[in-house]
Order: C-alpha cells, then sequence, then structure tokens
C-alpha cells in the first residue's frame, strides 16, 4: 500500500546568552565538570531563578524572524521529573502560553518552495549531563550545562521526507544563527532536533500513531534516521503490524533506530505554573524595537545580491549562506567593485581555505583588504590569475601579505619585452617544426608556444604579452 | 541592671543599652547563653547553638567599638532563626533527616541583611520538618516544648522561634509563616509575630515549602520589636522575582498614634463559629472592645468563602510542596541513603528515610493533585477559590481598614493530642490561612490567658503592603493592656 509520511520536528537551540537563563553562571562549553555552577544552577535549597532578560530578547527576535506572534503574558511552568541531571526535580519551562505561537518558515526542496508551519516556539532551561564510566559502577554528573537557556521550537506536522527535513532544519539553523542567537553547532549540542515521524495510507486525513526520534546530531544522520524510519514503518505496516507510540533512538553504528521508551513509560510532568516566578509581560513597544533591529535575512540578502550585484542565483545562494560570508562578500565587494570576480574568489579559494581549516569568514586571517590586494595585483599585471591562485593558500597560512610573497619568491610577472625576447628566441629556435607550421598557417600552433614560453619564464611570463611578441615576431 | 536579667529587656530597650554604652557586646552574648543554658533543656527551642562563633563576633566587635561608638541598629542583637532560614556556614536542617548535616554556602537575603548590621546569631530554632505542621512535633529531632506549660505544644511550625522568644532565649527571631506557622506559634507562646505582605521581605534562602505562600516574618517581645525588625529584613530583593518593589515605610514612625480614632475595623461573622473556644472567642472579644475603646469603629463584615480555605490551602500547599522537594534526591548533597541496586532504589531509599510521615503525606497529597486527569479538579479550581478568597477581602477593605479576628481556634493543645489526625491538626490553621491565600499582612499578639494559664492571641489583618496599620492597631491594644507583662515560669 502507499503511505504518506508525515513529520513534525522539534528543535532546541541553544540561546547565545553570555549567562544561563535564571542565574548569573557562564554558559562555555566543556570547562571542566562542575566549574560553572552556583548555588541557584545547583538546585540548593532556598534559592530562587531570576529570568534572563538578553535570553528573552533573543527568543522575541527569534520568534519575529520566524513570523510568529509573540506572547504578551508569559509565564512559566515547572516540568517535574526525577533524573540526576536535573538538580531541581524539575525543569523550568513554558507550557500553555509560550513566548512564540503561530509562525512559518519557507524551505526549498529539489526546486520547489514549501511553507513550513512553526506551531511555537518557547523558553526553558537546560539540564546537565550525566557521564557513565564504563566499568566503574558509577555514573557522574556534570551540572555545567544546568541551566542554560534553550528555544525549543516545535512545527507542524507539515513536513513529509528525509529531505524536507533537512531542508528545514538547515533553514531554521541558519536563520538563529543570522539572528546570532543560536551558533548552531550540532556536535556540542546547540542545535539539537527531534523528528517525530508516522505514516497513514494515501487519501486518509486521520493521523497515524508516531514515533518520535532521538539522538541525532548532524544532518546526515537527520536524513538517514528518518529514511530509516520510513521504511521501517512501512514494512511494519504492509505486514500487517501496528506502529506503537514511543521514542527511539538513532544508532549510528547499526544504521537503524531502536526502542527508548513507550508510551506507557512516558512521564506525567504535572506542569504546574511556577510560582518563583512572577508572570512576564512583553510590550508591544519592546517588540516593535526589537523587530526594527533585526538583520536582513539569508532570503532577503540572496535577492538583494542577485539584483544588486548581478550575480548568479548560485553564487548568491553560497554567498548568503552564513552571515559572515555574506559581510566579507559585501566588504570586498566595497572595496573592489567586480562583484563576479569576488565572488569566484570567495566561492573558490577562499571557501575551499576555510572548510579546510573549520574557520568561519569572520575569522579568515585572509582579510578583504587582503584578498583585494590579491586581485589588484593580477589586474596591475604584477601577477598572473595562475600565480595569483596558487600563492592564495601561503597568503592563507602565512599571515603575509600577498606583495611580500610574490616579492620573496620572486614571483613577479615579466612584461619587459627585452627580457621577454630572450626567452622567445630561446624557444624559437628550440622548436622549428612549430614555427614552420605556423607559418604554414596553422595558427593553433601558437597556443603552444605560448605554452612554451610561459613555461620556460617559470611562469612569470606576462602571457598576453607574450602572445603579442610572438605574434610579431613570426608574423 | 545586672547582666542576670539583660535576656528581660525587649529588643528596642536593648539597642537603647547598647548604642549608650550601657553594656557591651559581649556581656550580651554571655547573657543570653547564661539563660539558655538554665531553660533550653526544659523548652528545647534551638536545634543548632551557636555559642563560640557568636562570643568571638561579640568581643571583636567590643574591640572595634572601644572608644568609638558607631552603631548600626541590629549590632550586637542577639537572634534567633528558623532553621528552613539559611546561614552561610552554619547547618540548615529544615528538622529533616534529609538535610541533617546541610551547611549553605550562602546567607537567605535577611540574614545577609542582619548580618551587614552585625546582629548576632545565637543559633537555629525548631521547626516542623520542612515548615509543614503546627506543633514541632512533626521535627525528626524532638519537638519543643511551650515556655508557659512544658505539656502543651508551642506550635508551629516556627515553634522554636515563638518559644525561644517567649523563654527570653533570643531577644527576638525569624519565622516563616505559610499557613500560619509565625502567628500560630505566637499566639500559643504569648509573643508577637508578624506575617508581612507576599513579597514584602525576600524568599531567598528560606527552603521553600509552597512558594507562593511563604513569607518571613518578625517574631518579637512587642509590636515594636516587630515593627524595627520588619523594617531590617523588608525591601526588594533583585534574587527573588516575587518580591515587591514597594519603598519601605520607617515602621516605627506608624507607633507614634496612641488611638485608633477614624480607623475602621471589619469582624468576619465567619471567625465566630462553632468550633471556637469559649475561652478564646471571650478574649477576642473583649480585645474587640477595647478597640472600640481605643476609638476603632467596629463593623460586621462577611468573608463567606471562609470555611473553603484550609481544603485551597491544602491543595495549593502541597501542589507546590510536592515540586520544591524534589530536589531532595541524594545526588547533589543531604541525605543519599547507602547500598543502592539502581538509580529507581537510590531515590526511593533516599526518600523514605530522609522525610518524615508529614512531609510524605503532603508530598503526595501534592503530587496527586498535579496529576494528569486530577489537575483541573484540584489544583485548578483550588486557584479560582483562592481568587475568589483574594476578591472577598479586596472587597472587605473597601469598606473596612483592619480585619480583627482570633488566631486558633484554642490555645495550646497537648503533645499528641492531635499528632494522630492530620485533620484536626490542619484545622488549628483554620483562621490564619486566609491570610496567606490573599497574600495579606497579618499580625497575632497576646489578648489573654486561658484558665489553665495558656496565652491566647489576637490577629489582625491588613491591606497589602500596609504594614503600617496593622502595627499601629496592635500598638495601640498593647500599650492599652497588660498582657505583656506576664512571663512564663518555665517549669
Amino acid at each position: 500500500m502507499a503511505y504518506e509520511v508525515v513529520i513534525g520536528v522539534e528543535v532546541h537551540a541553544q540561546l547565545r546568552t553570555q549567562s544561563k537563563l535564571f542565574c548569573a553562571c557562564g554558559t562555555t562549553f566543556g570547562l571542566t565538570a562542575n566549574s560553572q555552577t552556583c548555588p541557584v544552577c545547583l538546585g540548593m535549597p532556598g534559592t530562587l531563578p531570576v529570568i534572563n532578560e538578553k535570553a528573552v530578547e533573543m527568543a522575541v527576535r527569534a520568534g519575529l524572524a520566524l513570523n510568529s506572534t509573540i506572547g504578551v503574558h508569559n509565564r512559566f511552568a515547572r516540568k517535574n521529573y526525577f533524573y540526576p541531571d536535573l538538580p531541581k526535580g524539575y525543569q523550568i519551562s513554558q507550557y500553555e502560553a509560550p513566548i512564540c505561537e503561530h509562525g512559518w518558515i519557507d524551505i526549498t526542496v529539489a526546486g520547489s518552495r514549501k511553507r513550513v508551519r512553526v506551531r511555537r516556539a518557547h523558553l526553558e532551561e537546560d539540564a546537565g549531563k550525566n557521564l557513565h564510566e564504563a566499568g566503574s559502577g558509577m555514573s557522574l554528573v556534570d551540572l555545567n550545562r544546568a541551566g542554560t537557556p534553550l528555544l525549543e521550537i516545535v512545527t507542524e506536522p507539515d513536513l513529509s521526507s528525509s529531505a524536507e527535513v533537512v531542508a528545514y532544519l538547515k533553514a531554521l539553523r541558519e536563520l538563529l544563527m543570522y539572528l546570532d542567537v543560536c551558533d548552531g553547532n550540532m556536535e556540542e549540542g546547540s542545535f539539537r532536533c527531534e523528528p517525530n515521524l508516522s505514516l497513514r495510507p494515501m487519501g486518509q486525513t486521520a493521523f497515524g500513531t508516531k514515533v518520535e526520534l532521538k539522538n541525532i546530531n548532524s544532518f546526515k544522520f537527520v536524513k538517514d534516521a528518518v529514511d530509516y524510519e520510513i521504511k521501517r514503518q512501512t514494512k511494519v505496516l504492509n505486514e500487517g503490524g501496528k506502529i506503537h507510540q514511543e521514542t527511539r533512538l538513532w544508532n549510528l553504528d547499526r544504521g537503524e533506530t531502536a526502542v527508548m521508551r513507550s508510551k506507557e513509560e512516558a512521564h506525567d510532568y504535572r506542569y504546574f505554573p511556577d510560582p518563583d516566578l512572577v508572570p512576564l509581560e512583553i510590550s508591544a513597544e519592546w517588540v516593535e524595537q526589537l523587530r526594527q533591529g533585526l538583520p536582513e535575512l539569508a532570503s532577503t540578502k540572496q535577492q538583494r545580491f542577485i539584483t544588486e550585484y548581478d550575480v548568479p542565483e548560485y553564487d548568491a545562494g553560497i554567498l548568503t549562506s552564513s552571515k559572515a560570508l555574506s559581510m566579507y562578500f559585501e566588504a570586498c565587494v566595497r572595496l573592489y567593485p567586480h562583484p563576479k570576480t569576488v565572488s569566484n574568489w570567495v566561492m573558490g579559494e577562499l571557501l575551499r581555505e576555510l572548510n579546510n581549516s573549520g574557520t568561519e569568514a569572520d575569522a579568515s586571517p585572509v582579510t578583504p583588504e587582503r584578498l583585494v590586494d590579491l586581485l589588484t595585483l593580477v589586474d596591475q599585471g604584477v601577477i598572473s590569475l595562475k600565480v595569483a591562485r596558487e600563492i592564495f593558500p601561503d597568503v592563507y597560512t602565512s599571515g603575509k601579505t600577498p606583495a611580500q610573497i610574490v616579492q620573496e619568491k620572486g614571483l613577479t610577472q615579466v612584461s619587459d619585452e627585452g627580457a621577454l625576447a630572450g626567452i622567445i628566441d630561446e624557444v624559437l629556435k628550440q622548436n622549428p617544426a612549430q614555427v614552420a607550421q605556423f607559418k604554414d598557417g596553422k595558427q593553433q600552433v601558437l597556443g603552444f608556444l605560448v605554452g612554451q614560453v610561459m613555461k620556460a619564464s617559470g611562469g612569470k611570463a606576462n602571457p598576453g604579452k607574450v602572445n603579442d611578441l610572438l605574434k610579431k615576431t613570426l608574423g | 541592671m545586672s547582666l542576670m536579667s539583660l535576656h528581660k529587656l525587649t529588643l528596642s530597650e536593648l539597642q537603647r543599652k547598647f548604642t549608650a554604652g550601657d553594656v557591651t557586646a559581649t556581656e550580651i552574648v554571655r547573657a543570653y547563653f547564661l539563660r539558655v543554658t538554665q531553660v533550653e533543656p526544659k523548652v528545647k527551642a534551638y536545634l543548632t547553638q551557636c555559642q563560640e562563633a557568636a562570643i568571638a563576633q561579640a568581643e571583636s566587635l567590643d574591640r572595634i567599638l572601644k572608644g568609638w561608638r558607631k552603631t548600626t541598629p541590629m549590632m550586637a542583637m542577639p537572634l534567633a532563626v528558623k532553621d528552613n532560614i539559611c546561614t552561610e556556614s552554619v547547618r540548615t536542617t529544615c528538622a529533616s533527616r534529609m538535610l541533617e548535616t546541610f551547611v549553605p554556602p550562602y546567607d537567605a537575603t535577611v540574614v545577609a541583611k542582619l548580618r551587614a548590621q552585625n546582629y548576632l546569631l545565637l543559633g537555629k530554632t525548631n521547626l516542623d520538618e520542612f515548615a509543614m505542621g503546627s506543633s514541632t512535633e512533626n521535627s525528626a529531632f524532638g519537638a519543643t516544648r511551650n515556655p508557659w506549660n512544658v505539656q502543651t505544644v508551642p506550635g508551629g511550625s516556627s515553634g522554636g522561634s515563638a518559644a525561644a522568644v517567649a523563654a527570653d532565649e533570643c531577644v527576638a527571631a525569624l519565622g516563616s509563616d505559610t499557613g500560619g506557622s509565625i502567628r500560630q506559634p505566637a499566639a500559643f507562646c504569648g509573643v508577637v509575630g508578624l506575617k508581612p505582605t507576599y513579597g514584602r521581605v525576600s524568599r531567598y534562602g528560606l527552603v521553600a515549602f509552597a512558594s507562593s505562600l511563604d513569607q518571613i516574618g518578625p517574631i518579637t517581645k512587642d509590636v515594636t520589636d516587630a515593627a524595627i525588625l520588619l523594617g531590617v529584613i523588608a525591601g526588594h530583593d533583585p534574587r527573588d522575582s516575587t518580591s515587591a518593589n514597594v519603598p519601605v515605610p520607617d515602621y516605627l514612625k506608624a507607633l507614634k498614634k496612641k488611638d485608633l480614632r477614624k480607623l475602621k475595623v471589619g469582624v468576619p461573622v465567619e471567625y465566630f463559629t462553632d468550633g471556637l473556644d469559649p475561652e478564646v472567642e471571650q478574649a477576642v472579644r473583649a480585645a474587640i472592645e477595647g478597640l472600640r475603646g481605643l476609638g476603632a469603629d467596629i463593623r460586621e463584615i462577611k468573608l463567606p468563602t471562609t470555611d473553603a480555605a484550609v481544603a485551597t490551602y491544602y491543595v495549593i500547599a502541597t501542589a507546590e510542596a510536592s515540586s520544591n522537594l524534589a530536589r531532595y534526591d541524594g545526588v547533589k548533597y543531604g541525605l543519599r541513603a547507602g547500598e543502592s541496586k539502581d538509580l529507581l532504589d537510590m531515590y526511593l531509599k533516599t526518600r523514605a528515610e530522609g522525610f518524615g510521615p508529614e512531609v510524605k503525606r503532603r508530598i503526595m497529597l501534592g503530587t496527586y493533585v498535579l496529576s494528569a486527569g486530577y489537575y483541573d479538579a484540584y489544583y485548578g479550581k483550588a486557584q479560582a477559590v483562592r481568587t475568589l478568597i483574594r476578591r472577598e477581602f479586596e472587597a472587605a477593605f473597601q469598606t473596612v481598614d483592619l480585619i480583627v479576628t482570633p488566631v486558633t481556634p484554642t490555645p495550646a493543645f497537648k503533645f499528641g493530642e492531635k499528632a494522630q489526625d492530620p485533620l484536626q491538626m490542619y484545622l488549628s490553621d483554620i483562621f490564619t490561612i486566609s491570610a496567606n491565600l490573599a497574600g495579606l499582612p497579618a499580625i497575632a499578639l497576646p489578648c489573654g490567658f486561658s484558665q489553665a494559664g495558656l496565652p491566647i492571641g489576637l490577629q489582625l489583618i491588613g491591606r497589602p503592603f500596609e504594614e503600617e496599620t496593622l502595627l499601629r492597631g496592635a500598638h495601640a491594644y498593647e500599650q492599652a493592656t497588660t498582657w505583656r507583662a506576664k512571663k512564663p515560669a518555665i517549669r
């Protein structure tokens, strides 16, 4: 039987605040266990939470960028459950009246656009981490992460394939990074996704039983896990079986999902309004002020690049794939008004080096000024385009200016006619057959001869000049 | 005056003597510990005494002050603090096995305020475990006795603080009040107990029982002292989101007016019902006449939802408690039961060993009322009734400035009398609970004695943040009567 795939996605995005959601502790990743804690985030008796205004601001900005309605009266609720990494025995979250509702984000899959509705986004605190030491029979608890602010973003069940899920996640991650509210680091858990998935026979309106997928920390795993789960559920249904409502973990090594807990084992979280926090009122003026301050988002910027700089849609897409890269591009174009040339360099040489070293464009050792210096050397005929490409990795790693490198390596282009004439004479002497062919009218041979001159000059000869001189000499 | 009788002074009197240089901090602390040594074996008010630290601190104060006498109001004042209020480096047990060895690395905001004025912490006082109870019989470390009759309870949960003040084992004390836990023991022990408006005093560092009801307040020998101590601990605290950003007035100024002319005082008919002990009713009615005599305009008012207050309270307070007490899981601090086979086993054993029966009862009740399928019927309904109760008070305060009621249905009861019957115990808070549900300030002060010689209390309830009116009414009545002159024999 043919089935329709119905997928909704829950994302936990860590907000890039300096301090935790309800105390003054820092949010740095990877510190010594329990060094980033205080009585409040350790859940010590008598301590009380105080909301971090910056986190609320980031949530509102994300909500606005997601085209959401921003809640006026916000309440925090306690989600009660026992776990060693949850110091208070409850997580402070939002239940009724989340901060953002009824949003949407557009995605493009295989050339066609789709609008994904975002049901809600709410603020909550993260838990710590349990570490299980193999063989010791002991578990350790690290509460450095406990209390870190998260924005939980939940879609409507609007997605229908792994490709759409990945496209949505990429679009969302890009958007949050553009807003500078999340660093998007999936390996460190700053952007965690949990798809839930069900199948229903084509044409049926009622939803099938849904399964929630966890433990997915890369786009590739998202795709693999969703594809696996679609296949698994299809098989079960085709064999007349039943899908159970459960949470399944993606097992990377085995490439399959396995049951983590069933619905029967699901907690009754006993949500109720947290009496330690007063209702959070968000004024319309503040929301408007934040709306005015929103940066230009990727999709808008892509369109602008196409019209303003006349670069192809493909280029514009890559150049706006990160805020840092788009800013890099524009900085270059301001200094060197040839957008397509800049685009070629940024997408080619620069991105290759950035990707190899895992660096963001705003931390590139080759600043826009340096890149423009290099391009100018080419324009001035000091070096050839080929040499420029060849020395780029050096410029990137050495920290020297392009001019320095050109000078040190003696790569300055030879355009002097006297110097070139000597090389040309030598080359013509060594290739009498080709000279004869050219004189017989075989124009193609000229290219070969230019190549030989370039080779003999160690690549330094100005190819345009060589061309002219050869024609003159042979003509 | 002999040093031997320093303990008889009120806070305001001791402040004057110290400021004048008539006594040193060391003399004060020595006099108090002498008194504690004499009566504590009978009263058992303290869970922890801080004699060494207090003496060391007093001596250092005296050295600093030599020849240069510039003091803060609470300097060298010997206070007791209820053992559910965190004190840095002094263990804070909540009278529970769970926190028997817990030493907080921080001060509660109220304690930090007192410390900033160089007060002397004499010790931490007994309470019902996690402030859950009305007699201190729920303390894991034994009950406190009522100084007026050691066969009877001192009330609770701040029974240790009230008994310590009544027995002159400290000049004043801090308590906490969730459903009457300051006022009921104050009434039972014949002292003054003030529960401030919710949000008037920071809760930071008060180990939470029911967060939307808890409030720290003073327990003192007279109304003047309550005004002084409230002035020190009140005020907005950025660490407590529920503390109100309302200026703190000079509460002593409110005491200047000695009569109650133009003050409208309401008497709610619902508070004078069948369950009220005739001796208590007689004393309270006489006190109301006393208020009239001072010029108050006495009017009958109606608070019809009063009969639902106890039920409402036991849904909301237990719901919040079930969540507030979840952190005692054996993982981070406090008790962890040994030899557990897995995580669940550790939780179960730790909480089974660490909590007493009343705490367990309330955790179970609270967990139940928040459960899926029961939330609306219990917690949701209780919140609706709470709103109703608050509105009734708002309406009443349109026509009156203060409300006067008994504090408790009976004088102090005997040990064991209600311990086996939780519902009877819960009903002893029937007159105090409404002020917590409505977030209103209320004060308990002595208004007579039973034939058996046990104190009887009078309660005044005021508008939010109008502690001044409360103190003015209480002070005028106190000054017109002589109840406070009588001291317990402690036999």
